[in-house]
């Protein structure tokens, strides 16, 4: 394309191709270059006949980009009713979930809204009630961070009596993703409307059908609390929030109200129905804990698990991630031997607090029977409990919160199953 | 021009401020008003998205609803989702004690949760059920409505009697079975000790 003749066809075909065909222009071109009137996003004659890539000219640019047509990670929607779907954990490299993947638990469905109608109110125990417009809330200075979020009923197959050896890892603990999240400090707002030093909670209110409302601490606020309206570099996908959601790192999901629209400043919590009736924690002494916030300290070993076979003994590498609510991983274990004995896993720089770790450890599989387990380890010196430790602890009926320690058996054959 | 150069100019200062100093030195340098970012909202504004409910009755709008009328409501409005006595579902179970209202959630996974055996607050069910019920048609029903149906609802779980009429002065009063099993979180990850598991 460097001769400027070509320039205007160039042009062109780019404009059909935002139609979603080559069109005209792609038909014009086909005598020169039969390869560029391919859609974008398919492969292409030469990938799919096995032909050499090197003697056909690729497609042209394209206004979106898309996977590779071999590549199709997807979520797992949930059968049950209401709104669910899983990261494929197992399909994924790094420690950022793409955007399209990234896991979704909503109440009601998910709400369009009009971005120019969007405002977020914030009112109570303020010296001046504000609206802000989304513009408003971009002229903030705003941060990035790169943070988890993870539903606190994420893990309950692995928990209760319904467990099966045929679960991947995106069925056991796909309630999980992470991305780079940019906003508002929650702070910055809440010195722009004068919060009262008495306000010590707030009511986080969304914009959906199920009108989501939680009581949040406002020293949350007062910490690393964000109003976040990008994620991964882009805004908002209206599954996670858009165009404006609550971002409380490490602690569960639901309190991360999306689509958030209103925020009452208030001297005690409100008690709504997600934060007493969903949302608390049974307890074997017939007390059930409420606001329990921070997701503590765990991992997942994402490969091998279920339903890779392995195919020869050898050296495998062992990946998995790790995370805490309460700040960095400092350290995750493997036990190769169902727990008999433990070694440090090597940890995948960035190791960010409050955010996913990757994890890896090379294993030599003697070609025998074998289960492995990872065992994270926070920087509070909390380390990752066994899922029979939390029973012991809490109560076989508790709900939530269920951060024990996963583990994958692996047969003479290489075939992996979930084993706790 | 002048308004978007003090806009930047305060911008900046913060900027350097969040880079260098402490929180305190923050808030110190920080006023209300500062970013002179946001509108006040009307009084009208605020009141119509402000519907939440407190359990002291904060928030209660006036009106009132019987058990009687709560019952044709939810035949009509609720059953389809709830069963006709709400213990059939196919969705969330509203119906409910359990033998001397214990607390039996920890130790039993069987046992499901309903207003009447897990609800610590009577005032949650008009807040829930205001702000979105029936799940079809989220925040259609008018306040006379919703105090019929939480009368109703109170009463199929045994926790009213069949003439009680509902208000914003007497569903406070209300004391729910559970009220007094919530606790506050004891988990404080490692702690320094590590071992402790809670």
């Amino acid at each position: 394309m460097s001769d400027p003749k070509h320039s205007s066809a160039t042009a062109i075909s780019r404009r059909a191709l935002l139609a979603g065909a080559a069109g005209v222009a792609g038909a014009a071109m086909a005598k020169h270059t039969p390869a560029m009137a391919v859609e974008p996003g398919a492969e292409g004659a030469a990938g799919q006949t096995g032909s050499d890539p090197t003697k056909v000219p690729g497609r042209p640019a394209s206004p979106i980009g898309r996977r590779a047509t071999s590549e199709r990670p997807t979520r797992l929607v949930s059968n049950s009713p209401g709104g669910v779907s899983r990261t494929p954990l197992q399909d994924l490299d790094g420690i950022i979930t793409p955007s399209d993947l990234h896991y979704e638990r909503h109440h009601a469905g998910v709400p369009q809204i009009v971005p120019e109608q969007y405002s977020l109110l914030i009112h109570g125990m303020v010296e001046k009630p504000l609206s802000f417009s989304l513009e408003d809330l971009k002229r903030f200075p705003s941060e990035s961070r790169i943070y988890f979020l993870e539903c606190s009923g994420n893990g309950g197959a692995a928990f209760y009596g319904r467990r099966r050896a045929n679960l991947t890892p995106q069925q056991i603990d796909g309630l999980l993703s992470t991305s780079e999240w940019t906003g508002v400090p929650l702070s910055l707002l809440f010195r722009e409307v004068g919060v009262s030093e008495d306000a010590t909670w707030f009511l986080a209110e969304g914009m959906d059908a199920a009108v989501m409302t939680r009581s949040i601490p406002t020293k949350k606020a007062w910490d690393d609390a964000l109003i976040a309206y990008g994620q991964n570099g882009e805004a908002l996908r209206p599954e996670q929030g858009y165009p404006a959601r609550l971002l409380l790192p490490g602690w569960e999901g639901n309190a991360n109200v999306k689509w958030i629209r209103r925020i009452e400043l208030s001297d005690r919590p409100f008690m709504t129905r997600w934060e007493t009736s969903k949302y608390t924690d049974p307890l074997a002494d017939g007390t059930a804990r409420i606001f329990s916030f921070e997701m503590d300290a765990k991992s997942l070993i994402t490969y091998p698990a279920y339903p890779t076979v392995l195919e020869r003994g050898g050296w495998h590498e062992i990946a998995g991630v790790a995370w805490s609510g309460r700040g960095k991983i400092v350290r995750v274990d493997v036990s190769t031997d169902g727990g008999g004995q433990w070694e440090p896993a090597q940890l995948q720089e960035p190791v960010l607090p409050k955010c996913t770790t990757r994890f890896r450890f090379l294993w030599n599989w003697d070609g025998g029977p074998a289960t492995l387990m990872s065992r994270a380890v926070d920087e509070t010196g909390y380390i990752q409990p066994s899922t029979q430790q939390l029973r012991d602890a809490r109560g076989v009926g508790t709900r939530y919160h269920y951060n024990g320690i996963r583990a994958w058996s692996v047969n003479a054959e290489g075939a992996v199953a979930f084993a706790d | 021009m002048v308004t978007i150069r003090g806009h930047v100019t305060i911008a900046v200062a913060f900027l350097a401020l969040s880079c260098s100093g402490s929180r305190e030195d923050v808030a110190a340098h920080s006023r209300i008003g500062a970013f002179g970012l946001g509108r006040e909202p009307s009084a009208e504004e605020i009141e119509r998205w402000d519907i939440d409910v407190m359990p002291d009755g904060t928030g209660l709008p006036p009106g009132s609803g019987t058990v009687e009328q709560g019952a044709e409501l939810y035949a009509a409005k609720c059953a389809s989702c709830h069963g006709a006595t709400g213990t059939e579902g196919p969705y969330d179970l509203l119906v409910g004690r359990v033998a001397d209202d214990e607390f039996p959630f920890g130790r039993d996974p069987s046992v499901r949760s309903t207003i009447g055996n897990y609800w610590p607050y009577a005032t949650t069910l008009y807040d829930y059920v205001y702000r979105t019920m029936p799940f079809g048609t989220p925040g259609t029903l008018a306040p006379d409505e919703v105090y019929g149906l939480v009368a109703v609802l109170l009463f199929m779980n045994g926790i009213v009697p069949e003439d009680m009429v509902m208000n914003a002065q007497t569903l406070p009063m209300v004391m729910m079975p559970a009220r007094d099993r919530f606790v506050e979180d004891d988990r404080r990850g490692g702690g320094g000790g590590g071992a402790e598991i809670r």
